[in-house]
């Protein structure tokens, strides 16, 4: 089965199609258009105007890159929720015209349990993982429990990702500024005391951030505060995986999101999986930040497993939450 | 060692004669030496604090023994009981309403001195002797504000979801013997966990 996925619940636009090799996810093209704003964070309708730009192009050229024709896919799917208004509701326009004109099913998945699916569906060792999903809006740690997708633990405020473009922010730096605060940490020598926040499973990062903005004030160098907001965020969310995984059970542990590029998360979370002897994964990088070819894989899964969808029952949900998921393709 | 939790390894020992056990906290060299000798250090000092605190409130909680600050060591008595997590998805529905209203008169009993848990979940709780005893305050605090009760009781309604979701009466039923035990009240802290409920992400 080919199945075309079209993802747009933020600042990226991406058209992925994916074929089904004996339950397994192949990648036959994935490209993502990514809106840079030139200043401050995402603007919704902007960001969405953007994605109405590029997406019919996006599709012809992920067609002839996947060296398919149009009659070729079975299935349309696209990123339901969470996510931005505007920008989800381009993404779903776009698979509703397409669906419908190529007389194909349609089919609207959750964008969090994409990135978990993913992972298993293209990392042939990684079957029932506790997922670490950090980007721009969503810390989430996932994992399967009785019959869903449930989420462990979350940030009580903002996400990391949103942390860190926050403070990126306050310093001019450019969005997303993950990149440089990574760079700038490398060089850091001094820790600076930050509040380290978790409640329960949960985690907070507001006050982290004014703390951290206090010692620009106080003219620290700016190499040391990225250096102590990256060891005292990622050592909490770190932290955090690790008791879903001692809780649940499990022996995996998946990173996905825009942040799990970063280096020092990765080697921490990976030192935490190696020290409990749990296996440790993060999907190839075009799979792993948002993209299509995750929404293509779930989609297809979902189909796969019996579940329809009329065009009535697309609408999009900006608060589609993980739990809702009713998962039909799992034991 | 007979557990081995995020952050601590649970070891049978001996003390004084006793059987006890040992709860250590371990270094992990995951984090920064500067983080992780003051995470190490400040929650076994707190977990003491707390778990003697909750004690003197006639919570029923492990007897403390010794604690070892640099090593990151509690040693308190060995509970043999049964973990909640294990038993309560197989009990009557009578019998799992008593032991959630017990859960809630102990609960009660914290928060009405101000001990807030931290992370109230059925795993933390070992059945002995027809009573709940509460242990694991690695996560504990001190404070009076509503806030903190909220979040508190809140951990235990998402580790109810997640672990109990096919007896959803369960938090009811906390609730129950919170109300009965609790000496504020009660409305202000139940309104509390609806807001955080309404704040979590994505509700």
């Amino acid at each position: 089965m080919i199945c075309l996925g079209i993802e747009g619940t933020a600042h990226s636009i991406g058209v992925g199609i994916i074929q089904d090799v004996n339950k397994t996810c192949t990648v036959r093209s994935n490209l993502i258009k990514t809106y840079k704003p030139e200043k401050g964070g995402i603007h919704p309708r902007e960001a969405a105007n953007h994605h109405a730009n590029y997406i019919a192009d996006l599709i012809y050229e992920s067609i002839k890159k996947a060296h398919i024709d149009f009659s070729d896919i079975d299935l349309v799917s696209f990123s339901q929720g969470p996510g931005l208004g505007p920008c989800l509701r381009t993404a779903a326009t776009a698979a509703r015209a397409l669906a419908l004109s190529l007389e194909r099913p349609i089919m609207g998945v959750n964008h969090c349990v994409a990135h978990l699916e993913i992972g298993r569906g293209t990392i042939h060792r990684c079957k029932d993982p506790v997922l670490l999903y950090v980007s721009g809006a969503n810390t989430q740690v996932i994992a399967f429990a009785e019959g869903k997708y449930r989420v462990f633990g979350e940030t009580l405020d903002i996400g990391i990702g949103n942390c860190l473009d926050k403070f990126g922010r306050f310093m001019d730096m450019e969005f997303p500024s993950g990149p440089k605060i990574e760079k700038l940490a490398e060089k850091g020598k001094k820790y600076l005391e930050l509040p380290y926040s978790i409640k329960g499973m949960d985690i907070a990062f507001s006050g982290l951030l004014t703390a951290a903005e206090h010692y620009v004030e106080k003219k620290e160098r700016l190499e040391d505060i990225c250096y102590s907001i990256q060891e005292t965020t990622f050592a909490a969310l770190t932290e955090v995986t690790e008791r879903a995984i001692a809780h649940t059970e499990k022996n995996e542990v998946l990173l996905g999101g825009g942040v799990a590029s970063n280096k020092r998360l990765r080697d921490m979370v990976k030192t935490m999986a190696e020290e409990r002897g749990a296996s440790f994964f993060v999907p190839k990088k075009d799979v792993c930040i948002d993209n299509g070819a995750m929404i293509a894989w779930l989609g297809y899964l979902m189909y796969d497993s019996g579940s329809r969808m009329n065009i009535e029952d697309t609408s999009i949900d900006q608060r589609f939450r993980t739990d809702m998921v009713d998962v039909t393709w799992r034991e | 060692m007979i557990y081995k939790g995020a952050e601590a390894e649970i070891c049978l020992s001996e003390y004084m004669g006793k059987k006890v056990i040992q709860k250590e906290r371990i270094t992990k060299s995951y984090r920064i030496k500067e983080i992780d000798s003051y995470l190490i250090s400040y929650r076994t000092k707190e977990e003491a604090k707390l778990i003697s605190e909750a004690r003197s409130h006639g919570v029923s909680v492990p007897i403390l023994y010794d604690i070892d600050l640099e090593e990151g060591i509690i040693t308190m008595e060995y509970l043999q009981g049964k973990r909640i997590k294990d038993i309560l998805n197989n009990l009557e529905e009578k019998e799992r309403k008593h032991i959630c209203n017990k859960i809630g008169e102990s609960i009660a009993k914290l928060h009405n001195h101000d001990l807030i848990h931290g992370d109230i979940t059925t795993s933390n709780m070992i059945l002995l002797d027809d009573r709940i005893h509460l242990i694991d305050f690695g996560l504990g605090s001190k404070t009076s504000e509503i806030e903190a009760k909220g979040v508190d009781l809140h951990v235990l309604m998402e580790a109810f979801e997640s672990t109990h979701s096919k007896y959803p009466k369960c938090f009811e039923y906390v609730l129950e013997g919170y109300k009965k035990e609790y000496h504020g009240d009660t409305s202000l802290v139940t309104k509390k966990i609806a807001d955080i409920v309404k704040r979590g992400r994505y509700r």
